[in-house]
């Protein structure tokens, strides 16, 4: 078990000493250099720094598609360090939502199929996966756009389906990789804002990855990487 | 889940519509082809089978010679004799015997003339091969004893000599001897070698013996053993009946063979069965090049889907999952061509039973054979690209353009 934070509540994500390394011998990079973060329940952390930085290495280990090199990660208070494939993809379908720069929806599945995709994976029943997609589409925003396949729909609304498919399981945790890195100033803002909606007013902690400051604004609290080690870790204008 | 799959992969399939019909193409051509040829050759053999089974019921026939051709001993054997009819009549299980002489000789009538089986019998011939009088009647007895020249005909030799003319009454000639129809006998149809038993000539044996082959030769016999005794007691009884009258040495191997028809029926039908399996074997390789086909578009569809296969895995399927998903698409695949193709199986094998005129034989066995070979087909080489989708590094297939 991780010790319990000053407030003595046990952090959604505690991550200590933690390495990636890839490679070996000259060759070898260490993508995460002893990296130390606690994230709470609520939170809103957005993970700034320049590509090659880290940022996005962390981001595959707090969402458990890969595993870590050396040190200790927690998620909950479980030790979740060496993890097996399968074990680590339990862990994504039951506690963590994903929300891509490339939206990463089913190209010929349509927006309400893509939105049911996680919880196939949970053998939820047909009805009940119909309920919960109709819920999640209307929280984006998107209740009448059920029907359209991906390539009708615009970048912003693209990527409000994968929010919605991120959502429609309830996570623990929402992962966001340079969720506007693809979209315009406008779009981005309002994804940004939908966002902040969802944590301020929902309680779902979020973690986003951005190398844009004005993206970050948005977020509660702001932590930087530099070589693969966190060089700051501040609140951010959202926390106002 | 596993519903949802199997719906999955009927989708997958239907929007590469084109693409899985061509894959499917080379089951359907695979199955098509064993289910045919199979049918064919099993076909074959129902009729072979059934043919025997025409030659006469509990059918034991008697040669002189060892049998084995090459040893040359068939030629000089000597003959049977009328006498010896007799003894063997008298032996235990023999319910009737008939003696054969018989030559391949020139029938003429009128300006036609047709090389035709010619055999002196006796009554009881009709009885043990299971021919029967259509029109006119069989000689008698006293005919047979008095050497009468009479003579009834096959209903093939009633066609080329007569066409459509009444022949009884009238008289054909075989060699000197001019012979008044009295008979013409029911079609029996072909034997199990091939030959045409309704292109014969029957006439009583002491006139074939005098007046046609010159000698009192008996080139074999035509017994029908009794239904209450093993045959192959009949076989050896009659034997040693025969030893003991052409007075072979003890030790010494017979010169002369008895065989029944079910020992024909088997060989034949060895034969045949053997037939059926190379043309099974043969029509088997179309099934793997089948296989081969779908393990092909199963690979281009994987490495086509690497992104989905990363976006599933990154939403929490699980390796089995993934795995599960492409192997239900193969199989789905594979059954599927496996169904049409036995539909076409089956018609194909109509069609060449109809063009053939032979009996019309698909077991289920073949059908139920055929459809799980299609599966396992579907798992065996659907197994390889399903496992390499499962092994996809999801941040790596998530990369994937």
């Amino acid at each position: 078990m991780a010790a319990p934070s000053a407030t003595g509540q046990v952090p959604l994500i505690q991550l200590a000493g933690l390495t990636k390394h890839y490679g070996k011998g000259e060759s070898l990079v260490r993508a995460l250099d002893g990296i130390d973060l606690i994230v709470q329940d609520g939170e809103f952390v957005a993970v700034m720094g320049a590509s090659g930085s880290g940022k996005s290495t962390c981001m595959n280990l707090l969402g458990f598609l890969d595993a870590p090199t050396g040190g200790r990660q927690f998620f909950r208070g479980v030790d979740v360090s060496t993890l097996d494939g399968d074990q680590r993809a339990l862990l994504r379908r039951n506690f963590i939502g994903f929300v891509f720069q490339g939206f990463n929806l089913l190209a010929r599945s349509t927006a309400r199929e893509n939105v049911e995709l996680p919880l196939v994976y949970r053998r939820m029943a047909a009805s009940e996966r119909r309920h919960l997609s109709a819920r999640a589409l209307q929280r984006v925003g998107l209740s009448d756009r059920g029907h359209h396949l991906p390539s009708e729909l615009s970048g912003g609304q693209q990527q409000r389906v994968a929010i919605a498919r991120a959502l429609v399981t309830t996570p623990s945790l929402l992962l966001a990789d340079e969720p506007t890195g693809n979209l315009d100033s406008r779009t981005s803002a309002e994804i940004m804002d939908l966002l902040v909606h969802l944590n301020r007013d929902e309680g779902i902690t979020i973690v986003m990855v951005t190398h844009e400051p004005d993206m970050a604004r948005y977020a509660r609290r702001v932590v930087e990487f530099r070589d693969g080690r966190i060089v700051s870790d501040h609140p951010g204008e959202g926390a106002h | 889940m596993f519903w949802s799959t199997l719906l999955m992969a009927l989708q997958e399939i239907r929007r590469n519509a084109l693409r899985s019909f061509l894959t499917m193409l080379g089951m359907v051509i695979g199955v098509g082809a064993v289910i045919t040829l199979v049918s064919v050759g099993q076909g074959t053999t129902a009729q072979v089978t059934a043919d025997i089974a025409k030659m006469g019921k509990n059918l034991v026939m008697v040669f002189p010679g060892s049998g084995h051709r090459r040893s040359g001993t068939a030629a000089s054997a000597p003959p049977f004799r009328n006498e010896d009819s007799v003894a063997l009549a008298a032996v235990q299980g023999v319910e009737a015997i008939a003696p054969l002489a018989a030559g391949n000789l020139l029938v003429v009538y009128g300006n036609k003339n047709e090389s035709t089986q010619v055999m002196g019998t006796t009554t009881a011939y009709l009885g043990i091969r299971e021919y029967a009088v259509e029109q006119g009647r069989m000689f008698s007895v006293s005919e047979e004893h008095a050497g009468r020249p009479v003579c009834v005909i096959g209903a093939t030799t009633r066609e080329d000599l007569f066409g459509s003319q009444d022949p009884i009454g009238e008289s054909i000639r075989i060699q000197r001897l001019s012979c008044q129809v009295i008979g013409v006998l029911a079609s029996k149809g072909q034997s199990a070698g091939g030959q045409d038993q309704d292109k014969v000539v029957l006439m009583p044996l002491l006139t074939f013996q005098r007046r046609v082959a010159g000698t009192p030769d008996v080139s074999s016999f035509f017994v029908t053993a009794a239904d209450e005794i093993d045959t192959s007691r009949v076989i050896s009884g009659i034997a040693s009946v025969l030893r003991e009258r052409r007075r072979i040495a003890s030790g010494a191997t017979d010169d002369f063979t008895v065989r029944d028809t079910a020992e024909i029926a088997q060989a034949v039908t060895a034969a045949t069965s053997s037939m059926t399996a190379l043309l099974g074997a043969i029509a088997a390789v179309s099934l793997i090049v089948g296989g081969i086909g779908i393990m092909n578009i199963m690979l281009v569809s994987v490495t086509e889907r690497t992104r989905e296969i990363g976006i599933r895995i990154a939403i929490g399927a699980l390796g089995r999952e993934v795995m599960l998903q492409f192997l239900v698409e193969s199989v789905v695949l594979s059954v599927l061509g496996g169904l049409i193709g036995v539909l076409f199986g089956v018609l194909g094998a109509y069609g060449v039973s109809r063009g053939l005129s032979m009996p019309f034989v698909v077991s289920p066995e073949t059908i139920l054979l055929a459809f799980v070979v299609s599966a396992l087909i579907g798992v065996v080489f659907g197994y390889l690209p399903a496992r390499k989708a499962a092994r996809l590094e999801p941040i790596e297939a998530l990369r994937h353009e």
